[in-house]
């Protein structure tokens, strides 16, 4: 799951890691007010004002409405940020990573300006290698670390943490002095890293970026920006986290999917899958583009679905506007055909079917399946084996 | 001959009293007589279960008076780091972890632990391990198996039972077949798969079956370069999947350009290995290479 950036830096300050002030806004309304106190607590005319998506390069990205305009804005003075505000809020941003149809700006967070000494990188992620967190810092603040790691593998510095005894303070030291900071700076550095690496452990993060962390001209160690994603699967120690979801930023149908615990990702092809187990279902999208066509989405109903369940999903693939044929493969290990086909026959009685749809079943109860298939009187054409059925499907709807 | 499990393992079943553990308990009772020698749930030591199972308290408890040696563990995601710990505890030689949403903090907490130990941890999120006609641990459907020439390890659990299924259709059947789990942070990886199967005599081939994300693939592949002389065949799940997007399993992520398809593929096509061009091909080329 992921967060905006003013709602990493609300997780971060109450953890202790220093953040630049700020307030974020809903509203143009809100704008003046908002920046006029940010200007009064901090002594300083400059605002920045930044656009809050869930996608990087937003400094860089343009608004489709405003193409003079980048994400993120400096400015002096209140009225001005109400200014530029006022353009960003509603308007569509386009970046790097929105891909060309961009996302609506509905939240601005309007932060302190920062008199920047240094931009660096700073990290923590899983190291799957080692299964153990690994923090990663960069002389250079500011750029794509997968670039960075592409170009100077060597910039990139890395302390792995041992979970019996967490970050030790020689490790940020290793990493403050190796950034070449100063012993002041590196002093405070080590206090930003610890708490850093203890936020990440707390919340359950996947991914926790600092890109870049600034050292101001006082000396000073900020984040000044935040990305935090979070591990799927600890969120349910976490209720107040899950309060954080922006349903705006996230897929309307994937969104749906998950109310019936289903795991599903939208695609941009034609032909839906609805698949049992995650490594099937990537398999199934897989043939469908090498008999030359595109999935429409990854759908795995899980091991242990009800019919209901398999209703649930067919609506939801079939929901789809660019849709042209439909291919269930089910391998029924616990989960059995006969309940699949019971599923299928009752979604497609309940929504109709407007498209072609290939079912391939194997494994248990295949038989009582294919039986219950055969005599519902639907158009449903069966596959012997996922060639064949992927083959069907991709012909049927050339 | 099989590899880690046979007919002589003596299987414990951690939260044996739950609808999923009890439901396999049952399913690897009735295959080829696999020993269920003890259930754990806290509590509940002192019962008996399926007419014959007797269920103990701790695991230590199922490996003094039960004789244990291998155990399941079919717990919720919020209490299965305890319960592997226990079993490493207990000494388990062998640990089959089936939960699916472990947090990976919890995970990378039993990976620590671990480290030293001699006991073996098979998963999570994996369907288990299966040694045809003599013992089942896990999930798996029993039936599709066969006892025969071909090791299969695998990161994802229906795809294992397509490319058992297709290897027991054209009559090679499997020595032993291991699901090693979708999560980012396992137990035995493919490395430890590829090593055990080289060493088994009865194994004449070997299928591997990885998916995006991680690099435990190209670790495989670099291991079957330096030290496997058995034909493998490989296939990879996930060429169509988009970056950045969890593919249901957890460690099913292409992130910052790593973990793609293809660079595994290239991987292990630089190290001899077969790939079948789609999931449907896995036994047909295996049969090919065994020739």
């Amino acid at each position: 799951m992921k967060i905006h950036e003013y709602q990493g830096k609300e997780l971060l300050k109450a953890a202790k890691v220093p953040v630049p002030l700020s307030k974020v806004v809903f509203n143009a309304s809100e704008v003046r007010a908002a920046a006029a106190a940010l200007i009064e607590s901090t002594g300083n005319e400059i605002v920045v004002v930044k656009s809050q998506i869930h996608a990087g390069g937003r400094g860089k990205g343009r608004f489709k409405e405003h193409p003079e305009l980048g994400g993120v804005k400096v400015v002096k003075g209140a009225d001005a940020a109400a200014e530029v505000a006022a353009k960003m809020l509603g308007s569509t941003l386009v970046t790097v990573q929105t891909g060309p149809e961009g996302k609506v700006v509905n939240r601005l967070l309007l932060e302190q300006g920062v008199d920047i000494a240094r931009e660096l990188y700073l990290a923590a992620t899983l190291d799957r290698a080692t299964g153990r967190v690994t923090v990663m810092a960069s002389t250079e603040g500011g750029m794509e670390i997968e670039e960075v790691a592409e170009a100077h593998p060597e910039k990139i510095l890395r302390e792995s943490i041992d979970p019996a005894v967490g970050l030790v303070p020689y490790q940020a030291r290793k990493l403050a002095f190796g950034l070449g900071l100063d012993v002041t700076v590196a002093s405070k550095f080590g206090k930003f890293l610890t708490a850093l690496t203890s936020a990440y452990e707390k919340l359950d993060c996947a991914l926790l970026e600092v890109n870049p962390l600034v050292i101001t001209k006082q000396g000073d160690v900020i984040a000044l920006d935040a990305k935090i994603n979070f591990d799927d699967n600890a969120l349910y120690r976490h209720p107040d986290i899950e309060l954080l979801r922006d349903a705006d930023e996230e897929d309307a149908a994937e969104l749906e999917a998950k109310k019936y615990d289903l795991s599903y990702v939208n695609l941009d092809g034609t032909i839906g899958c609805m698949v049992n187990g995650a490594g099937l279902a990537m398999a199934t999208m897989d043939i469908i583009k090498y008999f030359g066509a595109e999935p429409s989405n990854f759908l795995d109903v899980g091991g242990g679905a009800t019919a209901d369940k398999v209703t649930a999903a067919f609506k939801i693939i079939t929901a789809d506007p660019a849709l042209r044929g439909i291919l269930v493969n089910i391998f029924g290990g616990i989960m059995k055909c006969d309940v699949i086909a019971q599923g299928v026959i009752a979604a497609v009685k309940e929504v109709g079917l407007k498209v072609p749809l290939v079912v391939r079943l194997e494994g248990t109860n295949v038989e009582a399946g294919k039986k219950m298939l055969e005599e519902s009187g639907l158009p449903i054409t069966t596959g012997s084996s996922l060639r064949d059925a992927a083959q069907k499907i991709v012909e049927l709807t050339k | 001959m099989s590899v880690l499990v046979d007919k002589n393992t003596r299987l414990v079943v951690q939260g044996i009293t739950g609808k999923t553990g009890m439901f396999h308990a049952a399913q690897s009772l009735a295959y080829y007589g696999t020993q269920v020698v003890a259930g754990v749930t806290p509590g509940k030591g002192g019962t008996t279960v399926l007419d014959m199972v007797p269920v103990f308290d701790t695991v230590a408890d199922a490996v003094t008076k039960a004789g244990a040696n291998a155990s399941v563990i079919f717990v919720p995601p919020p209490f299965a780091a305890d319960a592997i710990m226990e079993a490493v505890d207990a000494g388990v030689p062998l640990i089959v972890c089936i939960t699916e949403g472990i947090p990976v903090t919890d995970m990378v907490k039993v990976k620590r632990m671990m480290e030293g130990c001699s006991s073996r941890l098979i998963g999570p999120n994996c369907p288990g391990i299966i040694t045809p006609n003599q013992c089942r641990i896990g999930i798996m459907p029993g039936y599709i198996h066969q006892p025969g020439r071909v090791g299969v390890v695998s990161r994802s659990g229906t795809l294992t039972y397509e490319a058992v299924h297709q290897l027991t259709t054209l009559g090679l059947g499997q020595t032993t077949a291991i699901g090693i789990g979708g999560d980012p942070v396992n137990g035995t990886n493919f490395v430890d798969c590829l090593e055990l199967f080289n060493e088994d005599p009865a194994t004449e081939g070997i299928v591997m079956i990885g998916e995006i994300g991680g690099s435990a693939e190209e670790d495989g592949a670099a291991f079957i370069k330096a030290h496997v002389k058995k034909p493998v065949v490989g296939f990879i799940a996930g060429t169509t999947a988009p970056p950045g997007k969890r593919m249901g399993h957890a460690g099913a992520i292409i992130s910052g350009g790593k973990g793609t398809a293809e660079a595994k593929l290239e991987a292990l096509r630089d190290a001899g290995v077969a790939i079948a061009e789609t999931p449907s091909d896995i036994g047909q080329t295996m049969a090919r290479v065994l020739k």
